[in-house]
């Protein structure tokens, strides 16, 4: 079969679509993983034995076991386990907050641990109690260490929207998938999902840099 | 009248004893000077006060209250005790206003602009009013801990404790906050500095402290103290650090 980018335009409305599932998955996803990572990071950094026991088999459960088994369970073992039935799309967001939560969470540690314990004393000494002193003076530091290696997440989450296509969510790759086998263009479409990738992933950096810019790293 | 008193005050580091059964009374104008040689507990000293460090025997009580009475007294404790640390320990994001105007907008509850009024009196009395607007980065080592004093004076302390202050600068920017801490003094200040300025002890100090293995050893007045030295131990470690 003759390469022919004539054709792209025929599918993009589909491909678009798809994008904006996968955006929409990656963005709802990251933002509920970025909420769950902070509490959970901060439990590892700053809680007791118990709180941060729990926050540390949570990580290790997570990074131990790949993104499409979680999202299998979630989706076929958790419905028979305790008869919680899930569409498809809630099944694909909760995976990415339940995996995504578990790496910020260690990005959130070693950001808050990274911030000199002289700080954190000198906020002590003027009577300050310990989460004034994380709110006012090591969160904030902390913060502009945490911006790069959390880019760095959001990219990956975003890639592993595509994973998902193994529950039958209608995402980028998975209608990718679904207009080859219909007219068997392999390279003008796959063509156009990486750049749809690219163009996603390529926005999310320049964001990323654009904050990174704007705040000193201390 | 003591202001702060250790009371059979130990500390323990797992199975090393940090300080053993300390008994210290110190009274309200004076100005104590701690040394000894690395490890003999001089930091850990103070920073019992403030409760940095956890008194694992004995009590310690600071201008009435007990630093093992719980989290709100021990917050109440270092509003009175305000600390200088080597590493001046200045908060980065801040400048030199902003720092010194912190602890008492967040721990005093004052406005912005009552806080910002009185950090600019307080730079101005270290002698870096004209700085109040640059970081810490922009800011020499001496001129760093004048501000950091400024920090510690800003929430209104009975006591000051200095924790070698002046063994993280060069020289000439030692004599900056020397001068500082002697204007303190003078104006009556309870303070307890853990140092090496042998000339500052000599000067200012009203009461010098050697600390041997968690032990206070010598306890007197400075100038009698390092004219004839009570013990040989003393005596060798003055010639090493003058």
């Amino acid at each position: 079969m003759e390469i022919d980018w004539s054709v792209v335009p025929s599918f993009m409305p589909q491909l678009m679509a798809g994008a904006r599932v996968t955006l929409f998955i990656a963005l709802a996803g990251l933002v509920g993983g970025t909420i769950l990572g902070l509490i959970a990071g901060l439990m590892r950094a700053y809680g007791g034995p118990i709180l941060n026991g729990i926050a540390f088999a949570y990580i290790e459960l997570i990074r131990g076991t790949p993104i499409v088994v979680q999202v299998m369970f979630l989706y076929f073992a958790l419905p028979v386990l305790a008869g919680v039935r899930m569409d498809p799309m809630s099944a694909a967001v909760l995976a990415i907050v339940v995996n995504a939560g578990a790496y910020i969470a260690e990005i959130v540690r070693g950001a808050f641990l990274s911030i000199p314990k002289g700080l954190t004393e000198a906020g002590l000494a003027i009577g300050l109690p310990q989460w004034k002193v994380l709110l006012y003076i090591v969160g904030p530091l902390a913060f502009r260490r945490l911006i790069p290696p959390l880019g760095n997440q959001f990219i990956v989450s975003l890639k592993d929207t595509s994973l998902f296509i193994v529950i039958g969510v209608g995402e980028l790759t998975r209608t990718g998938q679904e207009i080859m086998a219909s007219n068997f263009r392999a390279v003008e479409i796959w063509t156009a999902v990486a750049v749809l990738y690219l163009v996603m992933t390529g926005t999310l950096t320049l964001i990323l840099r654009l904050i990174e810019k704007r705040m000193r790293i201390l | 009248m003591s202001i702060i008193e250790f009371r059979k005050t130990s500390k323990h580091f797992g199975t090393l004893t940090v300080l053993d059964e300390v008994d210290l009374a110190i009274d309200v104008g004076e100005v104590v000077v701690l040394i000894g040689p690395s490890g003999s507990g001089k930091s850990t000293l103070l920073r019992c006060i403030n409760g940095l460090e956890q008194i694992t025997g004995g009590d310690l009580v600071v201008d009435g209250i007990s630093v093992r009475s719980g989290a709100r007294n021990l917050r109440q404790i270092r509003q009175e005790a305000g600390m200088v640390f080597q590493q001046f320990n200045l908060f980065p994001q801040m400048t030199a206003l902003q720092n010194v105007a912190f602890g008492p907008r967040k721990v005093r509850g004052l406005g912005k602009a009552e806080a910002q009024a009185q950090a600019l009196e307080l730079l101005k009395k270290v002698g870096l009013a004209e700085r109040a607007n640059h970081v810490p980065s922009a800011l020499s080592g001496g001129q760093q801990q004048r501000v950091a004093i400024a920090r510690a004076l800003a929430i209104r302390p009975k006591v000051m404790l200095f924790d070698e202050p002046t063994s993280a600068l060069d020289p000439e920017l030692k004599q900056e906050v020397l001068n500082v801490m002697r204007s303190l003094a003078q104006e009556g200040m309870t303070m307890v500095v853990v140092t090496h300025e042998m000339a500052f002890a000599r000067q200012v100090g009203t009461r010098l402290i050697f600390m041997e293995h968690g032990k206070i050893s010598v306890d007197g007045h400075p100038a009698e103290i390092l004219s004839r030295p009570p013990s040989d131990r003393l005596k060798d470690f003055l010639q090493h650090v003058e």
